[in-house]
Formats: structure tokens, sequence, C-alpha cells
């Protein structure tokens, strides 16, 4: 498939920030790309560099294979959704959508077919009259999507476009982006912060950290196989053990020597060597928690540890057992096969217990591995709702 | 709404209505009430009433007056709003130590009294002054041409004296729109200048309405200026009826002239409000009704 654009050691400084540090990756066209990362970490840059309103201090973006670089906005084949719509006030939703066509002086008749075919795709033909404050949040984010989309562009930039919704309507407008982008099929270049909007809809996402990217892959890729602590922390919640790589096991697998932990048996898919510094990262859904003792077998890591805090969340419930001095997260499912054993309840003795291969192991630099230090205070929206001042936004409280 | 409430709220109204009573109902009672009284020819007013007053305004030499008087305050407020608009602008994108710079040079005239700030313009005008002999010196005029005592040094010091209330109010309509707007139309296609008169322009329209107010309204009833700076042919409608009063000694035309004035004044105002308010009904009914 060809490439819809091409960064080509692309950076930018705002004073001593390195907001951008030589970034280099291309989109191929027809994907829902997305820019993943905590603020400030450079995305939101490089998308204001594809639609022109940034140019880079040094490299080069491609858009089609021509150099764009230093091409005005209005000259540009891109168009961006806003992340609080930026809707003119004083036009209506109709003249909202007709503005671009209006400015390349199209003939009234296309231009009143593009409309009503545009107010067809977000399906508000009956609001066409409305001016943008008689209407919804969510409407707003449609006519801002219709608004970019009807002049044909080559990409759309979206800019955190769902951030000033509530969760429920985030979660509708995400399907509906995730349509349009089927309906249309150019590439998207999607900006965002939070990891389980980018998870949804993306073909691939870059992982965006102090204006480098971490990692570039597929949700899955990402989530299952991370290159660095980073991303798993950043990409899902993870339980970190620090350790070093003890003996082997059958030539596959590793006896991880853990700090201040029992040993732990890991897929070695790394290659790694005797007394390599390591990370073991284990997802909390992957581990399973018992008041009885699981049968032992050769693959299976079995611990006993003490039930210290249990968040009931509806669909699963989230547990943190103490071992030794770790505390370990556990989520798990409620389902009726588990209804034979007593419920875990707090101060319980329980047996957490996975499954060497669901494990994985990241490499650790140093002993103090500066990932670790910054992940805490970037992840405090467990609570969904609580993420990134959706609730200071104004727009969020006309809603 | 209880009775106390509304009790309340009446007391409340007392003081501005018997500050407008006093110092605009009566006074504005008694300019149209003079404007119908006869008057003898050294001035006195006399008993009885009268409409000749007016009708003698209806003669060539006051509709010309009035005429030059519509044509130098729409030129000033245009001249006046064409200037503050890029600066508004300026101020409102500029950084914010520019802008605190800026804002204290519009306001730093302020600090001299007016009447000292148009004798200032009348001697860098004069024939003899700063201004001329640089100008002629720089070879930019001649030698034999007059910038002082025409319409043009009068619109020259109007636009002057009445540019920090054409700007004020921009900039503050700017310093609050969101240029996100902005950089949406150029992101669909506008080019700077296009972005600048269909989405700013139309987003400050609040702005723009009440510097033109702020401008056209003390402009039309000017008379300090057109009288130290301007010519004859810049007499303006308040150099009149200050002619009248202090000159002529004839209170009734003078207050029939401001009557007239008043009127043609208020015309336009009561225009662009009723406009205005009509767009801002508009909008209120409409969010009502969202709800």
């Amino acid at each position: 498939m060809a490439e819809s654009i091409i960064f080509e050691n692309v950076s930018k400084k705002y004073g001593n920030v390195q907001a951008l540090d030589n970034v280099s990756f291309a989109v191929e066209k027809g994907q829902f790309f997305s820019l993943l990362g905590p603020s400030g970490c450079g995305k939101t840059t490089l998308l204001r560099i594809v639609a022109g309103f940034e140019t880079p201090d040094s490299g080069r973006v491609l858009l089609d294979n021509i150099d764009i670089t230093h091409l005005p906005p209005n000259k540009r084949p891109v168009n961006t959704v806003f992340q609080n719509y930026a809707l003119f006030p004083h036009l209506n939703v109709w003249e909202n959508i007709a503005f671009g066509l209006r400015i390349k002086k199209l003939p009234v008749t296309e231009i009143e077919y593009e409309v009503e075919r545009m107010l067809q795709l977000i399906q508000m033909e009956d609001q066409a009259h409305k001016m943008p404050d008689q209407i919804s949040g969510g409407q707003k984010q449609r006519v801002a999507i219709a608004r970019a989309l009807v002049n044909k562009p080559r990409v759309l930039l979206l800019d955190e476009p769902l951030a000033a919704l509530d969760l429920k309507l985030r979660q509708k407008m995400l399907l509906e982006l995730d349509s349009i982008h089927d309906e249309v099929g150019i590439t998207f270049l999607f900006v965002t912060h939070d990891q389980t909007e980018a998870m949804a809809v993306s073909d691939q996402i870059a992982v965006f950290r102090h204006g480098k990217i971490e990692q570039i892959g597929n949700p899955m890729e990402l989530y299952e196989s991370p290159k660095s602590s980073f991303v798993a922390a950043f990409i899902g919640d993870t339980n970190f053990l620090d350790g070093i790589v003890g003996e082997k096991v059958d030539n596959e697998y590793i006896k991880l020597i853990l700090d201040d932990f029992p040993d732990v048996l890991c897929f070695n898919d790394k290659q790694l060597n005797l007394n390599d510094l390591v990370h073991l990262s284990i997802r909390p859904e992957k581990i399973q928690i018992s008041s009885e003792k699981p049968a032992e077998s050769h693959f299976s890591n079995i611990f006993q540890g003490v039930v210290e805090d249990i968040v009931y969340k509806g669909d699963h419930t989230k547990f943190w057992v103490r071992i030794g001095e770790h505390r370990i997260a556990v989520s798990q499912q409620h389902s009726r096969f588990l209804l034979d054993h007593k419920r875990v309840s707090w101060k319980d003795t329980v047996w957490l217990y996975w499954h060497a291969d669901d494990g994985f192991m990241l490499e650790r630099y140093s002993a103090s591995d500066e990932n670790l230090t910054e992940i805490p205070s970037e992840k405090i929206g467990d609570f969904d709702e609580n993420e990134n001042g959706y609730l200071d936004n104004p727009e969020f409280r006309e809603e | 709404m209880s009775k106390n409430h509304r009790l309340n709220e009446l007391y409340l109204s007392i003081p501005p209505i018997l500050w407008l009573i006093f110092f605009f109902l009566i006074p504005a009672i008694l300019i149209i009430a003079f404007a119908f009284k006869p008057f003898d020819i050294y001035g006195t007013v006399t008993s009885g009433w009268t409409s000749t007053t007016f009708y003698g305004l209806f003669n060539l030499r006051f509709v010309t007056i009035f005429w030059q008087t519509l044509w130098i305050s729409v030129l000033t407020t245009i001249v006046t709003l064409s200037l503050s608009l890029p600066i508004g602008y300026f101020l409102a994108r500029t950084t914010p130590f520019l802008r605190h710079i800026c804002l204290l040079l519009v306001v730093i005239p302020f600090w001299s009294s007016f009447l000292i700030r148009i004798f200032a313009w009348k001697s860098l005008l004069h024939p003899e002054g700063f201004l001329k002999k640089m100008l002629v010196s720089l070879q930019i005029i001649a030698p034999d041409t007059l910038l002082l005592y025409n319409s043009g040094a009068v619109l020259l010091v109007l636009v002057y004296s009445y540019l920090p209330f054409g700007i004020l109010p921009i900039y503050a309509s700017a310093s609050k729109f969101n240029f996100q707007l902005t950089e949406a139309a150029l992101d669909l296609g506008c080019s700077k200048v296009q972005a600048f008169f269909k989405v700013f322009v139309p987003g400050i329209r609040v702005g723009i309405l009440s510097a033109i107010l702020m401008v056209f309204i003390p402009t039309i009833g000017a008379y300090v200026i057109p009288d130290v700076v301007g010519g004859t042919d810049s007499e303006m409608i308040g150099n009149k009826i200050a002619q009248k009063i202090l000159v002529d000694r004839n209170l009734p035309e003078a207050s029939a002239l401001s009557a007239l004035l008043a009127v043609v004044v208020l015309f336009p105002v009561t225009i662009f409000i009723m406009l205005f308010s009509q767009t801002n009904k508009n909008t209120l009914s409409n969010t009502r009704g969202k709800q």
C-alpha cells in the first residue's frame, strides 16, 4: 500500500522544550492512524505541522510524495477537526459545512449537493438551519467533521476531537468516527491522550513520549508486546517487578530472580542472558485470583498473598494483593464458574497464579530506570471520567 | 416574583431614575421648549409660543452645515474603524508585554487635557509649525499647501481624538475572540485576509458596533475641534449651536438646532440598537427553546 504521509526527521523546539525530536515514520493510505501520548509529548505539534499551523525546525513532511513542509495551511489538501470544534458561531450548520466550498467558489448547485450529502452522512438534515450554540456537543462534533470532510481532504486531522464530550457520548462518537472512516476511506490522523480511544478505532498507533516515538504498532501489538516499560504502563494497566535473569528452563523459559518477590517463570522471547536486568510486566487481567490453591502445572506461577483493597467496578472487580513488599493489581471478571469458590474478601489470604507466557519482560537499562518514576502521575486516570480535564472544560459543562 | 422582591427592585432603581430625570429628561424638555419660544432682537426670550424658529432651520445654509457635519462624522467613523480593526487585532494577538505597552500608548493621551491636545495639533499643523516645515523640507508637500483651517485638518484631529474610543471596544471584543476560528478558516482554504474578514470581523461585530457608536456620536456633536483647526469650509453643527448661544445670544435657534441634531443622532443609533437587540433576542429565545 502507498504511503499517505511521510515524516522525515521532523524536529521542533519551543524555547527550551524539544516538542519533536527527529521523528520519522510513515502513515499508509486509508489508515486510521493514532498519535497517542501524555499531554506535552509532541503529538499535537506533529498534527499542527501537517495542518500547516507550525513549521518544523528541521525535517520534511511529504503528503502523497509531495513536500508540503512549507506550504501555507490553505494550500494543503488536508482538513482539521479541532478539539473544541471551532465552528463559526455566526454561521448556521449548513453554512458552516459550506464554508470551505464557498471559499473555493464552487458553483452553487454543487455546494448544495455536497452539503446535503454531508448532512446525510452525519444524520443532521433536520438541524441544518440551527446555529452552533443551539446544538449539542456531539452534534457540534459531527458538524465539525462534516465541515472538514466536505472539502474531500486527502488526510483528515483530528485533534482530540472527543475530549470535550462526556464518557457515553465519547464512546458513541468513537464508533461513528470509525464508520465514517470506513465510508470515506481516506487517511485519518487522530491525536489523543486516551489509550482506550486509540485502541478502539486505530489501525496503527504511534506512542509518543518527550517528542519521540516509543513504539508504532497495531493495538494488539502495543498491548501484548510493548517494547518499553512506558508503553506497557501507558497502554492498559500492568504490574511491574524488577529483577535479573536467573537460570534457563527448557531453553525457552527462564526463571527470574526478583527483588523481594518469589522467583517467576517467564517465556524468554527476547533471548535474554543470565544476569540481564529486567522489568517483568504482568497485566492485572492475566492473573487469576482464588481462595483455594490451584493445581500446579509446569508453566504456572503460583503465589500466596493477602488482599488489601477491593474495588468493585461492575463488569469486573479489582483486587490489590500484597506479596512481600509488592502490591499486585489483579482484575477479575465475574463469572458463574467461580461461584463454587468462596468469595474473596478483604484481608483474605488468596492464591494468585498466571501462565508463564502471560508475563513479558522489558529491558532495564539501569537499576533505577527513569521510565517508571513518571508513570504514576500520568496513570491517575484509572477511573476514566477523571482523565485530563474533561470536567473543567467549559464545553462539557454546557451539555 | 414576591411582592417584597419587587419593592426592593423599585427602591434600588430610584437613584438612577432621579439622575435621569434631573440631568437628562428635564434639560431635554427645556431645550425642546426653548426651541418653540419667541425672542426679540436682543435675544431675550419672550412669552408665548412659536414654530417659526423651526421652519427657519430649513434653509440652504443649515442644510449644507448638517450635510457637512454628517459627511465629516461618517468619514471620521470609517477612517477610525479601519485603523482600529487592525490595531485591535494586533493588540489581541501580540505578546502580553507588547500588549501592555501598546494599550498604555493608547490611553496615555487621556492624561492630558483634550483642549491642550487640540492646540498641540494646531501648532503642529501651523504654517510655521514643525510638521509643516518637515514635510516641506522632505518635499512631500508644496510650501504653499495649507495643513490647517480646512476639513482635512478637522478630519485628522477628529480621528486622532476618537481613535482610542474605536480601538478599546474592538480590542475588548478581539481579546475574547477564539482565534482557533481563524485557524479553522485557514484550514478550510481561506487566505489570511479572507479569514480576517469572513471570521474575525463577524466574530467581533459587537465591538465594531460599539466602536461605531462611540466614535460617531461624539463626532457629530464636535465643536471645539472644527473651531480650533477648521476653516470656513469645515464648520460643523456644533459650531453653529455654540455660535448661536455665545455670539448671537439666540437661545431658541440654538435649542432648535440641538433638537434637530439629537434627532439626526438618534435616528441611526436607534436603528442600530434595534437591529442589534433583534439578533440578540433571537439567540436568547433560541437558547430558551433548547432547554
